[in-house]
């Protein structure tokens, strides 16, 4: 009778505790950032591999979603006679939500996954063992550069995926559908706001980024030692830090006084 | 491993590894360690002590935790309950900074080499000393390639550990262990994976390592003629004990499970050896 209430229990406590160790964790990384040596080389490398890697695949959406959003809010504000809007509805779209939104969920699944498997794969082979064996602190060495990494390149990218993004939708609105150039980027210069937008756009993008070192490190660091642990860290990754970006994506947006 | 698992005394009225062990200093030591991993028990009341100074090797079959022994020494592995001490200091709950400190007098090769997969084979063998040391890049690269060449790999400065064989992967990872000149050498089946030629090279710079800088060496091993030729402690892991004694005692034992474990061919290999053997037995 008391069975399924006590696993219940047991699976709450876990799950807290997990919770836990994982603020633990977040800490000890914060910590590795202030303390000497800085690892600039190995920082300047996660930036490459989660950023610079990045960027064929963040321009091609970029691009992509400004051509769908084009058509479709061409579509609909033609209907109400609005079409010289489409620079303010895109760029307002892409600033404030779709931006650092898609950015962070594409970089979640690239280099948020890449991430966790190398750490994953670090600590089923000793690796991470055999640095702190050498003295050598594996959350300083290892995990804080890939951290850092990520919540650098997040901002950085989200800015590249939407300026492809407004780039797409001009080709549609002005080059195939035939709305005045002028109109188009004097409407969205006109629309945006600094603080209301472009700072909001990045603060979003830099608590995404955070959120997926976090996340993506964690999951790494913290897997069952074998394939198959490295291989459900890295799925846990996608999932967990997905959600998560979207649930942030709507505090912050709250926050934010919309 | 599951029972009391104590260090005791070979079946006999007179026992001088008990006698001389008692005298030597303990560099490293388990008192009474408990470790669970779930509900299948691997140590219970484990108590054995390693000399400083001399080769320890631990044999014993699959899964009887040999390499989590050094594990525990090397502070990887915390036991559920006991002490473990290396040079005097308990290192059970230290912090990570303390454990640091403790690590600097260890070097450990793990059974799979461990050598980090992104640098190539001299970053890896060059790591401790650029972290822990202000040597110039020439004296490093000095130190990268004598080590490098007393495990026989003089030509792999540029190559990924994924470029290596598995002999050649764990040699490097033998030259990245000792490259810091540590006090206290944890070696988890050096001789696996090696063919003889390099199973004799690693053995006598093992060895040299020990007579020359007066190393204390724990190491685990299968390589019956390897261990009980180097071998000035044998620590024999059973079920639901550990044996302990110097390799012409366990092999004199009558004991069923010490004879079956150790083997005729073991038993015959070390008459031979002994008496071959100047001294005709260790110091």
């Amino acid at each position: 009778m008391l069975g399924p209430v006590r696993r219940l229990g047991a699976l709450a406590v876990a799950r807290i505790e997990g919770l836990g160790r994982m603020t633990v964790f977040l800490g000890q990384v914060g910590r590795a950032m202030l303390r000497p040596p800085v690892r600039i080389g190995y920082v300047v490398r996660a930036v490459y591999d989660s950023g610079v890697l990045s960027i064929a695949l963040i321009c091609a959406s970029g691009a992509t979603v400004g051509l769908v959003l084009g058509l479709q809010l061409h579509n609909t504000l033609s209907r109400f006679g609005a079409e010289e809007s489409l620079g303010t509805a895109v760029g307002l779209s892409l600033i404030r939500e779709l931006g650092p939104v898609l950015t962070g969920l594409l970089v979640t699944g690239r280099a948020g996954s890449a991430a966790t498997a190398e750490i994953g794969s670090m600590k089923a082979s000793e690796q991470l063992d055999g640095l702190r064996m050498m003295a050598i602190d594996p959350i300083h060495f290892v995990v804080m550069p890939r951290a850092l990494g990520l919540a650098i390149v997040m901002p950085l990218l989200s800015a590249l995926f939407i300026f492809f993004g407004i780039f797409g939708a001009y080709l549609i609105g002005v080059e195939v559908l035939g709305l005045d150039a002028g109109s188009y980027l004097s409407r969205l210069e006109n629309a945006v706001d600094f603080r209301e937008d472009v700072l909001q756009s990045l603060v979003k993008a830099s608590v995404f980024g955070i959120l997926l070192g976090w996340i993506a490190t964690w999951r790494g660091y913290a897997c069952e030692p074998h394939a198959v642990g490295v291989s459900r860290a890295t799925t846990s990754t996608v999932v967990t830090a997905s959600v998560c970006i979207l649930l942030a994506d709507y505090v912050l947006t709250a926050l934010w006084g919309v | 491993m599951s029972g009391t698992a104590k260090l005791r005394p070979l079946p006999g009225e007179f026992n001088p590894l008990v006698i001389r062990a008692e005298a030597e200093v303990a560099h490293v030591e388990l008192c009474d360690v408990d470790l669970a991993f779930g509900r299948r028990v691997v140590f219970e009341g484990l108590t054995c002590r390693f000399p400083r100074g001399r080769i320890s090797v631990i044999m014993g079959g699959s899964g009887l935790g040999k390499s989590t022994i050094l594990r525990m020494i090397g502070g990887l592995q915390p036991p559920d309950r006991g002490r473990v001490l290396v040079s005097g200091q308990d290192t059970v709950g230290l912090g990570e900074s303390a454990m640091a400190q403790v690590r600097r007098k260890l070097g450990m090769l793990f059974q799979n080499g461990a050598l980090l997969d992104s640098m190539t084979v001299f970053e890896n063998v060059a790591l401790p000393l650029r972290e822990h040391t202000r040597l110039c890049a020439d004296e490093i690269a000095h130190q990268v390639h004598d080590r490098l060449q007393a495990v026989g790999l003089p030509d792999v400065d540029d190559l990924l550990p994924g470029e290596l064989s598995g002999g050649m992967l764990r040699r490097a990872a033998f030259a990245r262990a000792i490259v810091m000149a540590p006090e206290i050498l944890l070696c988890d089946e050096p001789f696996s994976g090696l063919d003889p030629p390099n199973v004799s090279r690693i053995e006598v710079l093992l060895q040299h390592l020990n007579r020359a800088l007066g190393l204390t060496l724990i190491v685990t091993s299968h390589h019956m003629a390897t261990s009980l030729r180097m071998a000035e402690q044998l620590l024999l892991l059973q079920d639901r004990s550990v044996v302990s004694g110097a390799p012409a005692e366990l092999a004199a034992s009558r004991e069923s499970a010490i004879a079956e474990f150790i083997g005729e061919d073991g038993a015959e290999f070390l008459a031979r050896h002994l008496e071959s053997s100047p001294q005709g037995s260790k110091p």
